[in-house]
């Protein structure tokens, strides 16, 4: 930008330039790239939605319009699958934030072994999908399954549950599979939120004689509600998008009994090979994700206030 | 956090114990597989998995007859070739968000934010129909392309906070001593935050090698990584869920590794946007 001019003002106004020009230039990659292989891609995917296009049929491309969103609409399939969505979204968000306020405000305590805990109890982010899939359907296995064992030992059940292949616990044995999987997130978000809280608060309010539980209504919920709202967002999305745990340990079913949204799309597309269907359940499924997360922001923030 | 503080009993009841319960919860099921892929195929099913007797036949029978190592080789060139492209394409856009103003600047950051927002489902169909036209199913390039649409936005993300983290005022003494914006990029701020920019590349190369979706539609029979392999297992070797297990241990354990090691780091940079804002 600055070559060695002898002339000063046209190397100002060089570096004026410069400074205009330079951001976008040093932006322009990252976003050429994104626009390329995910804005064009996700205008493809409405623009597929609008078509019957069925894979093994690549001529026919028509054009039916609304056609599929109809179809969706008339589905029976589509709407266990929406319901599967709305309870698994309503139980594992709720269930790992729980979970991951009290890990946190245990990790926020001071015991020799803290360091180590912390460490490890985020090693279940870590791990691939497929191989928590792997390791929970072994725990589940309905006839060495130590998940069996354990509560026949217990007493709590009389006789081994197939857990995975039963319709009436396969929903629920992969909501906790998902638990398991998203708390330590909540955690580790909740923790950093709590050491940001400054330490004279607390002394403060104990001089003042406040109780724990006062102390943790008044001043720590009201620290860690920012984070604890990014947190649930970023979460919801994500919980909301992903099936492949669920397509690796019962592949949606036994019948429908596990399929959601997101992943009826992707069977639709991938056993049936019908991308137009499977698009118009992406794209209705992303619409009614936008108005959640649109609704959820517009609530967190008028309760922030 | 009280001032006085409380007696060594009262905090192992209410905290040790209680935070012992959740690590065996949360590691449970790990140690579960690995007890199990150590334990010899046939007490499996009559004595259950133990310890005792250990043997890492289920190991050698992956690596020598099921072929795991291909499979390891698929998902480190994809996991290399997407940390490649996010950094470098990321690392001059964050520098461009974290030092300039410009007109657009919003939208363009909230256009990366919003990337992630967007269902992987909603990419899947259209990427598979792309990479089909480009003849490029069942390689490489195409895994990472796939990839490198969550590595590129999120790796902006966390650079920018790294960015800002390191003065505006190093740039400037280095520009009044002679540098371009672009030599005072690689001499000063690059190297300051390159602890930032090693877990940043190690958290996509984790991401990547986690990939199960994207690798499955997308590869498969050429190009098949460990995630793909591993899910074929379990329809190849339905019941064998010794041999299973040794392959989500061998799946998992890069990335638990890296992970290990990058954590605290990691975190820091993810939970600085959250915690201020």
């Amino acid at each position: 930008m600055t070559t060695a001019t002898t002339d000063p003002s046209t190397s100002a106004r060089r570096s004026v330039i410069g400074r205009r020009v330079l951001p976008y230039a040093m932006l322009s990659p990252a976003v050429l790239v994104t626009l390329a292989i995910v804005f064009f891609p996700m205008v493809q995917t409405a623009w597929m939605s609008l078509h019957e296009y069925v894979l093994f049929r690549p001529k026919d491309f028509n054009w039916v319009g609304l056609g599929n969103f109809k179809a969706a609409l008339a589905d029976e399939v589509f709407w266990i699958s929406l319901r599967h969505t709305a309870i698994w979204m309503l139980t594992t968000i709720p269930a790992q934030l729980f979970l991951g306020l009290v890990t946190a405000l245990l990790l926020n305590q001071d015991f020799w072994w803290r360091p180590i805990a912390r460490a490890l109890i985020i090693i279940p982010w870590a791990l691939p999908s497929v191989v928590i899939a792997l390791m929970w359907s072994w725990i589940y296995d309905s006839n060495y399954g130590v998940a069996n064992e354990f509560l026949l030992r217990l007493g709590v059940i009389q006789q081994a549950v197939p857990w995975l292949a039963n319709p009436d616990t396969a929903l629920a044995s992969i909501i906790l599979t998902l638990t398991w999987q998203g708390f330590p997130f909540f955690a580790v978000m909740i923790l950093a939120g709590l050491q940001s809280i400054p330490a004279s608060y607390y002394e403060a309010a104990s001089i003042d004689g406040a109780s724990a539980w006062r102390q943790f209504w008044h001043i720590t919920l009201p620290g860690i509600a920012g984070v604890m709202m990014t947190a649930v967002l970023l979460r919801m999305i994500w919980v909301a998008n992903s099936f492949d745990v669920i397509f690796v340990m019962t592949g949606g079913g036994p019948g429908y009994a596990t399929h959601t949204l997101p992943l009826y799309a992707f069977i639709k597309a991938r056993t049936n090979l019908d991308f137009g269907y499977g698009s118009s359940i992406a794209v209705l499924f992303t619409i009614m994700l936008m108005v959640v997360v649109v609704f959820y922001l517009r609530r967190t923030r008028k309760a922030m206030d | 956090m009280a001032l006085r503080k409380p007696s060594r009993l009262k905090r192992i009841v209410t905290v040790e114990i209680p935070m012992l319960a959740i690590l065996v919860f949360t590691l449970g099921p790990y140690l579960w597989m690995f007890i199990t892929s150590v334990s010899p195929e046939e007490t499996l099913f009559t004595t259950g998995p133990s310890l005792l007797n250990a043997t890492f036949e289920n190991y050698a029978r992956l690596f020598n007859t099921v072929g795991f190592s291909d499979n390891l080789i698929d998902s480190f060139i994809v996991a290399v070739g997407t940390v490649i492209v996010g950094l470098s394409l990321s690392v001059t856009a964050a520098y461009a968000f974290s030092r300039f103003n410009f007109k657009g600047k919003r939208i363009l950051m909230l256009q990366f934010l919003l990337i992630n927002m967007f269902p992987l489902v909603l990419l899947i169909l259209p990427l598979f129909v792309l990479m089909r036209m480009l003849g490029l199913l069942d390689t490489h390039v195409a895994l990472i392309i796939a990839n490198s649409t969550i590595a590129i936005p999120f790796s902006i993300w966390m650079m920018v906070s790294y960015i800002n983290g390191i003065p505006r005022s190093l740039d400037e003494a280095a520009m009044t001593d002679g540098c371009t914006r672009l030599q005072a990029l690689r001499r000063v701020v690059l190297p300051l935050c390159m602890p930032g920019i090693i877990a940043t590349g190690i958290y996509i190369f984790i991401t990547s090698w986690n990939e199960y979706l994207y690798a499955l539609t997308l590869g498969g029979r050429d190009v098949r990584t460990i995630t793909v392999a591993v899910q074929t297992l379990i329809g190849e070797y339905e019941v064998q869920w010794g041999l299973l297990t040794s392959g989500g241990i061998v799946g998992a354990l890069p990335a638990t590794v890296l992970f290990l090691i990058v954590q605290k780091r990691l975190i820091s940079g993810l939970t600085q946007g959250a915690v201020k804002g």
